[in-house]
Formats: structure tokens, C-alpha cells, sequence
């Protein structure tokens, strides 16, 4: 590519930028600040240079809980997107009552708190009283997800399944109905199979909202917080202890701020360099800038 | 405006200069000369802007890795993290 960019129309965003500094990058730099002293309060904080960022690294609950979150967003990834393009190939085309009860159907779970999510799922879940554990342990399934890991996280993944699936759905959904019925016809002409017309018709054009669906699936699911918080509160154990509740554990429940930010800045580090590769690799595949 | 909430340290203070600095260098940089897009040993074609965010968050990483691995001095991975960069906007 020979054509320089000329970048000077970046400087008509710099409102934006002055909104994103008051809301993102002072607190930002507050937790850099916070990250490199030992805090006890307002105007009591000692200087304790690189202690914490050598604490946190040598944690080996940190490191589990990494690799808990790795393998806990590669596994959304991997059900949620193949789940929510079949989803959206089987959803009704073109205008009438099916399409709009279909839409507003999927859309109900996205508009659920997380919070609630967790709620429902916890009381779902339950063998007792719960539609779900019951009906499993009916089954003759010796389901517990409060005390069996392998349970509570399966339980986990169902509730994210449940709960985000439809934003990929809806979102492939978008990128299908942008397609012209022009390629569709000369598939047809070509006597393509159903095979070829999604491999080389509705994937490669849905490739733009598949970039997006993949991206904020991944920044979501590797920030969970608050449904794994409310139905298992981490448990059994460590099994559903992702990082952002070893976080607060550490920020809000042992009140250690400076360990605290050192883990923040090495986590916002993780999600920042995933994001970047998720973003490159996807934005070039299928573009022939793909190595 | 009362900024003790921040916690404000010499040393950080000196480190968000530094990198509004670069920044407003490249902004400078970009205005008098925009960048082309090219490839070097990095998979996919990059702009300068590109290669400063990879040679930042790589030398991230370099201080990092450096605090895991052992307790030598961290100046000595800022050095590597200053070849680093060179490598990465020269040759990246």
C-alpha cells in the first residue's frame, strides 16, 4: 500500500478524549499511582516501588485464576460464536410476525441484569427446588454445583450461553440480511451447495460483525464478574474464582489497595495485549495480509 | 483542584510525561509527515502509530517478565526495553 493516511481529522475527536480522560485514564493513573505505594488512606501512602508487582507475579493464585479465566473464555468463545451464527442461519428472513417475535424473543436474555442472571440460574440450578438440578438429579445425574468443580462450571458456562448467545445470534443475524439476494441468485445459477454458499457467501460477509461478536464475547467473558459472583461466589473452593473476583477480594475484602492496583495494572496488560492479538488476527484473515 | 486522592509520585509523574510526550511527538510527527503503512518482521502491515502501541506494551511486558524471573536491577530490562522499541519502530 503506496496511499499515506493522513491522520489531522483524529483532532475532531478531542472531546471524546477529554470525556475518556475524566472517566478512564485519571483513574487509570490513579491505580499506576496506587500500584507503586502503600496506601492506609488519604495522604497516607508509603513508597514501596516494583514490591507489589513482584508479590502479585509470584502468586500462584493469580496464576490459576489466569488460567482459569483462559480456558473459561475460550470455552464461551468456542460454543457462543459456531452457536450464535447457527442460530441466526435458522432465524426467519424478511419482514412478518415470526421475524419480530424471533428477535424479541432472543433479545429477552440481554435485557436481564447480571446480577438476576445469577439469581435465576442459582435457583435453577438448585437439586432441591430448581427446575434444572432437579430435573437432572431426576435423571439419575449426580448433579451438585456446590460442591462439585467440574458442576460449577458447567453451570457457569450454561448461564453465559444462555445469557449472551443471542448478542452473537442477533448480531450475525444483522450481517446476514445485509447480504444482497444477488449472490444468492448466482449461487443458485452455479448450482452452489448449502456448504458452499455459507463458506463462501455468509461467512466472508459476516466477517465484520463476527469481529465485533468475537471481541466483546472475549473482553466480557475474560471481565466476568458479577453472574459466577452471585451463583457460586467462586466456589467450591477456588473452581469459579476468575480474576476480577480475586480482584475484589483483594481490593474490597482484604482492603489491599497497592497489591490490589499492581494486579490491575498486570490484568488491564492481559486483556490489552488479547484483545490486540484477537483484533489483528481476525481483522487480517480472509484479507490476504495473513501470514 | 485537590489531586491527593491520586496519590501523585515523583517517579510516576515522570512516567506519564514521558508518554504524553511520545505522544505528542508522533501527533507532530504524523501532521508533518503521515506514516505508510508497511511490513516489516511483524506479521502484518503496520503504521508507525502501530508499532509505537506493539514496542509500549512489549516493553510492558519486558519490565514484567524481568520482576518475575529474578531480582536484578529493573534498569537493566528498561535497556532492553529501549532496544526493543528501537527494533520494533525501525524494523517492525
Amino acid at each position: 500500500m503506496d496511499k499515506p493516511w493522513n491522520n489531522r481529522a483524529w483532532l475532531l475527536v478531542l472531546p471524546v478524549v477529554a470525556i475518556v480522560a475524566f472517566s478512564a485514564i485519571l483513574p487509570l493513573m490513579t491505580v499506576v499511582n496506587y500500584s507503586v505505594q502503600d496506601i492506609f488512606g488519604p495522604g497516607q501512602a508509603y513508597w514501596v516501588g516494583t514490591e507489589w508487582y513482584r508479590k502479585v507475579l509470584e502468586d500462584e493464585r493469580l496464576r490459576d485464576a489466569l488460567l482459569r479465566q483462559m480456558l473459561y473464555s475460550l470455552a464461551v468463545l468456542a460454543i457462543e460464536i459456531p452457536l450464535g451464527v447457527a442460530i441466526a442461519l435458522c432465524m426467519p428472513s424478511g419482514k412478518g410476525w415470526r421475524t419480530s417475535l424471533t428477535l424479541v424473543l432472543l433479545a429477552l436474555p440481554l435485557l436481564i441484569p447480571w446480577n438476576v442472571v445469577g439469581t435465576i440460574w442459582q435457583i435453577f440450578a438448585r437439586g432441591d427446588i430448581g427446575l434444572g438440578g432437579a430435573a437432572l438429579q431426576r435423571l439419575g445425574l449426580d448433579y451438585n454445583y456446590t460442591g462439585d468443580p467440574l458442576d460449577a462450571w458447567l453451570t457457569v458456562l450454561a448461564m453465559d450461553v444462555w445469557h449472551w448467545t443471542s448478542l452473537v445470534a442477533l448480531l450475525a443475524y444483522a450481517g446476514l440480511q445485509a447480504i444482497p439476494p444477488a449472490f444468492y441468485q448466482a449461487a443458485k445459477i452455479d448450482g452452489a451447495s448449502r456448504w458452499s454458499v455459507f463458506r463462501y457467501i455468509q461467512l466472508p460477509k459476516m466477517r465484520g460483525v463476527l469481529i465485533i461478536a468475537v471481541l466483546l464475547r472475549f473482553m466480557d467473558s475474560f471481565m466476568i464478574y458479577t453472574e459466577p459472583f452471585v451463583l457460586t461466589g467462586g466456589g467450591p473452593g477456588n473452581a469459579t474464582t476468575f480474576l476480577s473476583q480475586f480482584l475484589t477480594r483483594m481490593a474490597v475484602g482484604q482492603f489491599d489497595l497497592g497489591v490490589a492496583a499492581a494486579f490491575s495494572i498486570i490484568y488491564f496488560l492481559i486483556v490489552l495485549l488479547f484483545s490486540y492479538v484477537f483484533y489483528t488476527f481476525i481483522t487480517k484473515v480472509g484479507t490476504g495480509d495473513a501470514r | 483542584m485537590d489531586l491527593q486522592w491520586m496519590a501523585w509520585t515523583w517517579p510516576t509523574a515522570l512516567f506519564f510525561a514521558a508518554i504524553a510526550l511520545i505522544l505528542a511527538a508522533m501527533t507532530a510527527w504524523e501532521i508533518a509527515s503521515p506514516t505508510v503503512a508497511r511490513r516489516g518482521f511483524l506479521p502484518m502491515e503496520t503504521t508507525r502509530g502501530d508499532r509505537l502501541f506493539i514496542g509500549l506494551l512489549g516493553s510492558a511486558y519486558i519490565h514484567l517478565a524481568w520482576l518475575a524471573l529474578g531480582d536484578a536491577s529493573l534498569w537493566i530490562a528498561f535497556g532492553i526495553a529501549i532496544v526493543w522499541m528501537a527494533v520494533v519502530m525501525r524494523l517492525g
